[in-house]
């Protein structure tokens, strides 16, 4: 049975199915390296995604316009991004416990919204696969790279466009400038306090998207804790990446292979326990980032909130 | 003059003491207007909560009940914070302590029940240190941030405890039916804690304000807690004074860990007398290792304060369920208010530091940092890169 898991199909539908899990990782984790790269640890992604997720959901449940609800998710994540910023920037909050607050808070929010609006399991019709013309009859690669609806394509595009904003704008100099010597940035004229607000309610917008990504592309449903700890390993990722989105994007697409890999070894019955097979992400994503973090420094302000003295 | 200014640093030592609970006051004033969304009179909402966590005996012996295991969680918080490390892992640490606690309980050996019952909780307390060590050894020799790594070591505690549950620790009874609850059988009779009949109260709340007690020794009164709380404070300075760091932080999340694992083997011994999950990540915790943390935050990061903070929490917890019951309103609403409770007692430190700046005109980096090892080192601004 194990020989099964290299046959051709199954190798394909692992690759295809891999590309298409690494969505939500790149949306939250882009977003995070943003928020980080400018001297924010933002540990609520995990709740930001499910209101995303929510508002998604529900607005295309209610409406059927899948623009809309994409619109409404990005949204509440902003807004939720938004309230991240004022408790780290303007209050100076400890930012792994608030952040922890904040997720808890979107935890709970997410679901009791749910209860009273749906309450029952409901399923949606969400983006469906669009087949890049030509390219998508590829033989082989059409089907893997090709056959993926538009969010997944968008998560991908936005990786060179992040690495972009980030390293050839003025705008991204500034994020690293606030990250790595908040004081000088501020000598120069910078406001670090701006920079701030802007990457981390951009990161809740791309933390909503990523909850979109799931109720209404990947999964085209609402449950109580949708995303399960995603938010949490999209921020390890960022660790791992080296807060470079391109070592986001390599990170992303070997952990949500291997995702694919524990979904297929339990589709083909290979004997091995259910529950083993679901923790052996979290387990690799220790040895990773075991492995990884001593190559990079992590942006030198991260954590901490910038009081201008006198 | 003098006493004027006296008079000043007493009132603001009290404003201090008296955060968190403001805060909370606010937190709930919010939860009143999400209540009052819900078409729910906050007034009767929030009295039918009060009456349900302190109105009667019973109520009151629920609340120590719920209390106990956050006081536990929050004693093992406070250390590691004390010690400059977050332990978001309490909720793996309770479950392994749990699961060490239960297979000694289910395959015990004829001994007199008291060094059973001890024995139990030894394990369950190392089973805890074991997974707060692996995030310590983690963090301290591979520089591996432990908010993450405790995170992926909760998912893996659960899932090992799912496995377990479902597999070779099931409660024959649940094999042989089709239900198949993921469940242990009962322990012997001999593991349950004395109990103050007929409420469920046992004798782990009394543990657990013993140990607050010794925790507090501990860090302020012996050379390891010294250094514990050195290395906390300022690592850099401690490698210097010739402190090993990276032994102490080690330590830390160790003796973090050891609470919550003693904390999940007291609950099994306790009030379940069985390990049972619904399968979901706090099927079985309820949630404990996230709002240890916030107990440990209400009692400003001190063994003795989270004592007092724990009861309130507990009684929050138990009140929220009388909510629940009394008023129809969906039980999320609670987990929303938790994290409304983190993020306004986390924020209002913000008031306290601008106390302290008005109260000095001229102010100092020192001055103006609160007390608490991590809002101090966050208030230092020449404070070289925190290790991941």
């Amino acid at each position: 049975m194990i020989g099964d898991l290299f046959s051709a199909q199954v190798v394909l539908g692992i690759l295809t199915s891999g590309i298409r899990l690494a969505t939500p990782y790149l949306y939250a984790g882009i977003g995070e390296t943003f928020s980080q790269r400018s001297g924010v640890l933002n540990l609520g992604v995990d709740g930001q995604m499910l209101m995303g997720a929510f508002a998604g959901f529900y607005v295309v449940f209610s409406t059927g316009n899948l623009w809309l609800g994409l619109l409404a998710a990005l949204a509440v994540g902003a807004l939720m991004g938004l309230a991240m910023a004022f408790i780290s920037v303007t209050l100076h909050a400890e930012q792994g416990i608030s952040g922890i607050g904040v997720y808890l808070f979107g935890l709970g929010l997410s679901e009791l919204l749910f209860q009273e609006t749906i309450g029952t399991v409901e399923t949606v019709s969400g983006f469906r696969p669009l087949q890049i013309p030509v390219l998508s009859s590829i033989p082989v690669l059409g089907e893997v790279l090709f056959s993926h609806n538009i969010l997944v394509y968008g998560a991908f595009l936005l990786v060179p466009v992040a690495w972009f904003v980030l390293h050839k704008t003025t705008f991204g100099l500034n994020i690293r400038a606030v990250g790595e010597n908040p004081e000088a940035a501020d000598s120069l004229g910078v406001s670090v306090a701006r920079v701030r607000y802007l990457t981390v309610t951009l990161g809740g917008a791309l933390s909503g998207m990523a909850g979109a990504s799931l109720s209404i592309a990947l999964l085209n449903v609402f449950q109580q804790n949708l995303t399960n700890s995603l938010g949490f390993i999209a921020v390890a990722l960022v660790y791992f990446g080296g807060w470079r989105p391109f070592g986001l994007l390599t990170g992303a697409l070997i952990f949500s292979m291997l995702n694919a890999l524990q979904v297929w070894v339990q589709t083909l019955g290979i004997p091995v326990p259910a529950e083993v097979a679901l923790m052996m992400p979290y387990v690799l994503t220790i040895v990773v980032l075991a492995l990884s973090v001593q190559r990079v420094r992590p942006p030198s302000a991260l954590t901490k909130p910038f009081l201008r003295e006198g | 003059m003098r006493s004027a200014l006296a008079d000043n640093a007493t009132l603001a030592r009290i404003l201090d003491a008296l955060q968190p609970l403001l805060a909370t006051l606010a937190a709930l004033a919010v939860g009143a207007g999400m209540l009052l969304l819900l078409e729910a009179d906050p007034l009767e909402a929030y009295g039918a909560m009060v009456e349900g966590a302190f109105g009667s005996p019973n109520a009151l012996a629920e609340t120590l009940v719920k209390a106990t295991p956050l006081l536990f969680v929050g004693l093992g918080i406070s250390i590691a914070f004390r010690g400059g490390v977050i332990n978001i892992g309490g909720e793996g640490q309770y479950i392994v302590g749990a699961l060490m606690a239960t297979v000694f309980a289910l395959n015990a050996p004829d001994l007199p029940t008291w060094m059973l019952i001890a024995a139990a909780m030894l394990l369950g307390f190392l089973g805890g240190a074991l997974w707060g060590a692996i995030a310590g050894a983690l963090k301290a020799y591979l520089n591996v941030n432990e908010i993450l790594s405790t995170i992926m070591l909760n998912q893996i505690a659960v899932q090992s405890m799912n496995f377990l549950l479902r597999g070779p620790l099931i409660d024959p009874v649940q094999a042989a039916a089709a239900s198949q609850i993921p469940q242990t059988a009962r322990f012997a009779e001999v593991f349950d804690l004395p109990r103050w009949i007929p409420t469920r109260l046992h004798l782990g709340a009394a543990l657990a304000v013993l140990l607050a007690g010794l925790v507090y020794l501990f860090l302020w009164r012996t050379a390891i807690g010294y250094r514990i709380r050195a290395v906390g404070l300022n690592p850099h300075a401690s490698r210097y004074a010739g402190i090993r760091v990276r032994r102490y932080t080690v330590l830390a999340l160790l003796l973090s860990g050891a609470f919550a694992g003693l904390a999940g083997a007291v609950q099994v011994l306790g009030v379940s007398h069985r390990m049972l999950t619904d399968g979901s990540a706090t099927g079985f915790t309820g949630g404990v290792g996230f709002n240890g943390i916030v107990a440990a935050l209400f009692g400003q990061l001190h063994p003795i304060g989270t004592i007092p903070a724990a009861f309130l929490f507990g009684g929050l917890l138990v009140g929220a369920n009388s909510l629940q019951r009394a008023m129809q309103v969906p039980s999320a609403l609670v987990g929303t208010l938790n994290g409304l409770v983190v993020v306004f007692v986390v924020s209002s430190e913000f008031l306290k530091r601008r106390r302290a700046r008005l109260q000095q005109p001229a102010p100092t980096v020192e001055a103006a940092a609160p007390p608490g090892a991590v809002s101090t080192r966050q208030a230092e601004p020449e404070a070289p890169a925190e290790p991941r």
